[in-house]
Formats: C-alpha cells, structure tokens, sequence
C-alpha cells in the first residue's frame, strides 16, 4: 500500500506533499493538548492493529484501519497518521522519505473523508446502523487509497498503468476485510463505550485544560 | 503470523543492538545525523544515470559498513524491501515500449524492452540506496533524539510531543495486543477468512481502542498534574562540534560526487 522512493515522478510529489501539508497543519489545530495523550495512544493502537496479518489463498494482506483512524480521530487523523508513517520509514528504515507526503495523502485524505462522512451516522444509530456506516467507511476508505495509489503511479509515467491497474484489483479483497473487521471493531465500541463515538465531535479524554 | 507480531519488540530493541556504539554516526549530533541522511537519500533518489547510481550504491554501502549495524536487520530489512518492490521490477521491462525496434528477450506474449529493464534497475537501485542510507544514518537513533532532532528541522513541538507519545505506548499496546491474541488462542481461534474470523478480529481491534481510550485518560489525568501544556521540555542541545562537521562535509563531498558523475555521463 505505501510507495517507496524512486517511482513516483516529481510533479506528483511537489502536488501531493503540498495537500499534505495543508491537511497536517489543519490536523494540528485540532491536536490541543488535552488531546495529544488519546490521539497519541489510539495511533500507536493503529500502529499495533496494522501487524495483523490475515492469510488470503497463497499471500497475507495487513489491515491499514484508515477508515476507523478517521471515525474516531476526525481532523487528528492526519498528525496521527503522519506520525506512523514517519516512524515506519525512517525510525524503522522502510523508506519512503522523499514519497512521505504521497503516502500521506494516499492514506490519511481517504480516512479523513470517510470518517466525517460516516461519525455522524454512527452517533445517531443504533449498533447494528453504527456497524453497517463502520463497514461502509472502512471499505471506502481503503478503495479509494487504492486508487489514489493507482493515481500517483499512473501519473508519474505511461509505463506504471498496468501496475496501477494491478494495485486496485489486488486491494478489492482488502477493502471486503477491511470493512468486515472495521464493522465490528466499531460495533463493538458502540456497545462498550458509546461515548468515544457519541458526539460529533471526535473522541477527546475528560474535560479540556483550564 | 508469529513474525511479523514480534516485530516490533525486534525494531525496539536498545540501540546499541542496530547499530554498535563505536559506530562512525553514534556519537554525532541526532540532527546533523538526520539532515545529512535527508539530504544523501533526496540526492540520490534525484540521480538519472546508472554509473552515478551505482556510485552512490557503492557510497551507501561504505557509509552502512563504517556504521558497524547489526548486519540481520539490516538482511531482514532489504528482504522485505525487495519484496515489496517485486511486482512493479517485474512488470516494467514489458510495460515499457521499446524505443526502436529492438526488443530485448520474449516471454510468451510479452515482450521485454531495454529501456523497461533500464527503469526497473534504476528504481531498484533507488529505493535500495535509501534503505542502505537511512540504517547507516540514524539507524539505532533513539526516539528521543530523533523527535528533538525534527523539532529543530521545523516539526511544530505538539507533533514532536504526538510522536515521542506514540513511541512510547507502542511497547505498551504490543503487549496488550499480545495478551488479548493469547486469550483468544487459548480459546482455539485461528485466523482465516471467514465471518466468525473478521468479526473476532474487529472485536479485538475494537477491544484495543476502548483500552487505549482509558489508558488515554490516566495519562491525560497523570501529565496534567505535572503542568503539561503540549510539548516537553528539554536541556539545549550542546552545538554541534568538529565531528559534525566532518560527517557533513564528507556528506557534502560523497552527494558532490554523484552529482559529478551524473553531470559528466551525461
């Protein structure tokens, strides 16, 4: 799912890293204090969450869980997720360095989108409504990071288009998993702990600073 | 499934694991290490020709060697980099139309053109020349260095506070991920693709998040009580000193070199 360095053109880079930006520095105004510690540990959960591995005919497929970062984070969703990637690529060597803005905006616009669009619907419903936005999100989500995927390799050349075209098929079993196990991880919050998706607005620890 | 779970716990292992501390790079300043490894890995991804690839290849591994690292890591990092880029090295020689009519070797239908090999070489090369880079580099950089490090570069200090935050729970979560995945396994779940399997999955997932949500509170609760207002604090940094500035002008000259060798085949 994440691009490593040297495949994508530089139009494309300059283009996507400058959304990027914009979208972390409005990420940052929603990442206040009081809320550093939740968004800090929900990312790291992610983070944890994307080692499952589930095995499909003869691969695995991993988890990128963009859809749910974006129902319970909102806006911090970009900070939160550009902190993983960072920690992947750099602290752990995967690369990407120079592609890091690419693979933000592949991974965290996508998230974003749909989880504004499907938290209201979650609030109001009920579980099994909540669950059925929570699958809905979660597979889009992961649909169209894979086409925007396929975008930024189309994109950088003529010669990447079947690769690209390769990229989404690949990815419709993931967006079937993704938004199965996306609907009963926010099933299940909607029981347990209606509170982390009862507002419209995302999740926040007790009252803020005074 | 065991692997890639413990992976963490690998990655996060004391620095001196990765890279040895008599390592050219372990005593230099975390930010002049991270700007020089930004600057080296910018440079060689903006290379064209494959002479200065491969002098930069041949660059790279002389910076890795002088870091004296932990040479499995490094072996088990590159595998799953190569990998990772498979598909798309294979594809290209015959996506790429030939540029006349010379058609390298067939493959059933497909035929394979110079130029596509050319390009899959040179993505190749890139992408490994990174990964070489950024091990030598800050390899082993500890968490906390690196996040002052980018604070320095510009990173606004809450993003800094998320990062060492993160960092510092990812431990936490693993063995809370670990201890609920033993649970279900002692109950005899194994993951296939099933509705039983994906809902289990979810529910852990979910189980996860709702445990972070609480520990979140403590923190929250914890940190408050010792004026925290968004970012860390932190003695100054001592100045870099003569050894930094050594690394940056070998840096400087090794970038300086590639640069002439692709200026000169071209």
């Amino acid at each position: 799912m994440h691009i490593a360095d040297g495949v994508i053109a530089a139009p494309v880079i300059a283009g996507a890293t400058i959304v990027s930006v914009v979208g972390l520095g409005l990420g940052l105004r929603a990442l206040t204090p009081e809320r550093i510690p939740v968004v800090a540990v929900l990312s790291a959960t992610f983070f944890v969450a994307s080692l499952i591995h589930i095995t499909l005919g003869p691969s695995s497929v991993h988890l990128i869980f963009n859809g749910l970062v974006g129902v319970l984070l909102g806006w911090a969703a970009f900070p939160a997720m550009f902190v993983g990637l960072l920690l992947q690529s750099v602290l752990f060597g995967f690369g990407g360095v120079t592609v890091l803005g690419v693979n933000l905006f592949n991974i965290a616009l996508p998230g974003l989108m749909c989880g504004l669009a499907a938290r209201p619907v979650i609030a109001r419903f009920g579980p099994s409504g909540a669950a059925a936005a929570g699958a809905v999100a979660g597979a889009a989500a992961v649909g169209l990071t894979a086409m925007l995927v396929a975008l930024s390799l189309g994109l950088s050349g003529r010669e990447f288009i079947p690769a690209a075209k390769l990229t989404v098929l690949a990815h419709l079993p993931v967006m079937a998993i993704e938004g199965a196990v996306t609907a009963a991880a926010v099933l299940l919050i909607k029981r347990v702990r209606p509170d982390m998706l009862a507002s419209s607005r995302p999740v926040r620890a007790t009252a803020p600073v005074s | 499934m065991a692997h890639h779970e413990s992976l963490l716990h690998r990655e996060f292992a004391p620095p001196s694991r990765l890279t040895a501390s008599v390592g050219l790079f372990s005593d230099r300043d975390p930010r002049v290490r991270l700007a020089v490894a930004l600057a080296a890995c910018v440079a060689a991804v903006a290379l064209q020709s494959l002479t200065a690839l491969l002098v930069a290849l041949v660059l790279a591994i002389a910076a890795l060697v002088a870091a004296r690292p932990d040479w499995r890591t490094v072996g088990r990092r590159l595998l799953a980099l190569e990998g990772f880029m498979a598909m798309i090295i294979v594809m290209l020689p015959f996506t790429v139309p030939p540029a006349g009519d010379v058609i390298l070797f067939r493959l059933g239908p497909l035929t394979a053109s110079e130029e596509g090999l050319h390009q899959a070489v040179t993505i190749l090369l890139k992408t490994n020349i990174v990964v070489l880079l950024l091990t030598a580099m800050i390899g082993g950089l500890e968490a906390t260095a690196f996040g002052r490090a980018l604070a320095t570069l510009g990173l606004p200090g809450r993003m800094v506070t998320l990062l060492l935050l993160t960092v510092r729970y990812l431990d936490v979560l693993q063995r809370d991920y670990a201890q609920l995945r033993r649970a279900m396994r002692v109950r005899g779940f194994r993951a296939r693709v099933d509705r039983h399997s994906l809902r289990s999955i979810g529910y852990l997932v979910g189980m996860l998040l709702v445990r972070s949500f609480d520990r979140s509170e403590r923190i929250l609760n914890a940190m408050r009580c010792r004026g925290f207002d968004g970012t860390f604090r932190h003695d100054a940094l001592t100045p870099p000193d003569r050894g930094d500035a050594m690394l940056g002008a070998l840096t400087g000259l090794a970038i300086g070199a590639c640069v002439w060798v692709e200026l000169a085949v071209a």
